[in-house]
């Protein structure tokens, strides 16, 4: 039971990156250049939503399905790393114009290029857990 | 009909996102796509040599069956809920994509001069190689991803959540403006 809902969750959100245009490489170029607002309403009416959302589960105690607390991890303090993680990965994003919830859409959509970035993400990941001891935090 | 063979506008999509942020906090998870990308590193063994990679991947294994569906998703929204793939982007954008050598923008999803794999060249194997390296790397070094960040961190009001979605946007747009008119 609890895999469908996974799998479900995660067909909802295929669909949606895909039919949104938000798994386009064209329309993550276009919001780069500021030239329609198409993509900062996707971005910024889900986070509006969400900080309201966040807000009323934090105040009504709001309970997960099995009757557990909601509980919503806090990211862990600093600037160096998010600022230089962001960046990088900001190029990355407007290079390969896929984020990694896109990729996965777009591979099953049959676009088999994006195989090359999926493989791609893997390295970057690999070389990041071979290199976080060097790196500012 | 038409509402969903067409791409769906924005006050669509977005509170979808949103729902899709519920419905997982529902379940007792969160919504973050990158974290996959390392745990499928683990599943092929960077464990065994690096520590970051040394984890009990099963614990991750409800996130991998939502990459799952996002995979069967993109394939029912591009199957049978599409009649046109074209990507309705500005004129704006299409001129300056033409002037870059792009010249199926406004006509196709991805452009072919990137994806088609049966007439790729080094150049657009290497960008998309590149850009997809960069994307794993920036988003494990940020801990996250437009997901993980740009919706869960922002709508909890994280302020590295903030510093790293500024830092999406500066990445972005120095790829876009300064580097673009030198890799195409």
């Amino acid at each position: 039971m609890k895999t469908l809902s996974y799998l479900g969750i995660g067909i909802l959100f295929g669909i949606t990156m895909f039919k949104s245009e938000a798994a386009s490489w064209f329309r993550v170029y276009e919001m780069f250049r500021f030239d329609a607002f198409h993509m900062y309403g996707i971005i910024g009416s889900a986070l509006i939503i969400g900080i309201l959302m966040i807000q009323w589960i934090k105040k009504k105690n709001i309970n997960t399905l099995d009757g557990s607390a909601i509980y919503i991890e806090d990211k862990q303090k600093g600037i160096k790393r998010y600022l230089f993680g962001g960046i990088i990965f900001g190029l990355g994003w407007a290079l390969a114009g896929a984020c990694p919830g896109p990729m996965f859409t777009l591979l099953g959509a049959g676009y088999l290029g994006i195989g090359i970035v999926i493989v791609g993400a893997l390295l970057g990941t690999y070389l990041y857990g071979i290199l976080r001891d060097k790196l500012p935090h | 009909m038409d509402l969903i063979y067409n791409s769906w506008a924005w006050y669509v999509s977005g509170p979808i996102l949103a729902l899709v942020m519920f419905l997982l906090l529902k379940v007792g998870k969160t919504f973050g796509m990158s974290s996959n990308l390392r745990t499928l590193c683990t599943i092929c063994g960077a464990g065994n040599n690096t520590s970051f990679f040394n984890f009990d991947w099963k614990t991750q294994k409800w996130n991998l069956i939502v990459v799952i569906g996002a995979i069967i998703g993109g394939a029912i929204a591009s199957n049978f809920l599409t009649t046109d793939q074209s990507v309705d982007i500005s004129e704006k954008t299409i001129d300056s994509l033409q002037a870059l050598g792009f010249s199926d923008a406004g006509k196709t999803y991805v452009p072919n001069l990137l994806f088609d794999l049966s007439d790729i060249s080094y150049r657009s194997l290497a960008v998309l190689l590149l850009g997809g390296l960069l994307v794993g790397f920036g988003a494990r070094y940020a801990g996250g991803c437009t997901s993980g960040h740009a919706i869960s961190g922002l709508s909890n009001l994280q302020l590295a959540s903030l510093i790293a979605v500024a830092g999406f946007f500066v990445g972005g747009l120095i790829m876009t403006h300064l580097l673009f008119p030198l890799i195409f």
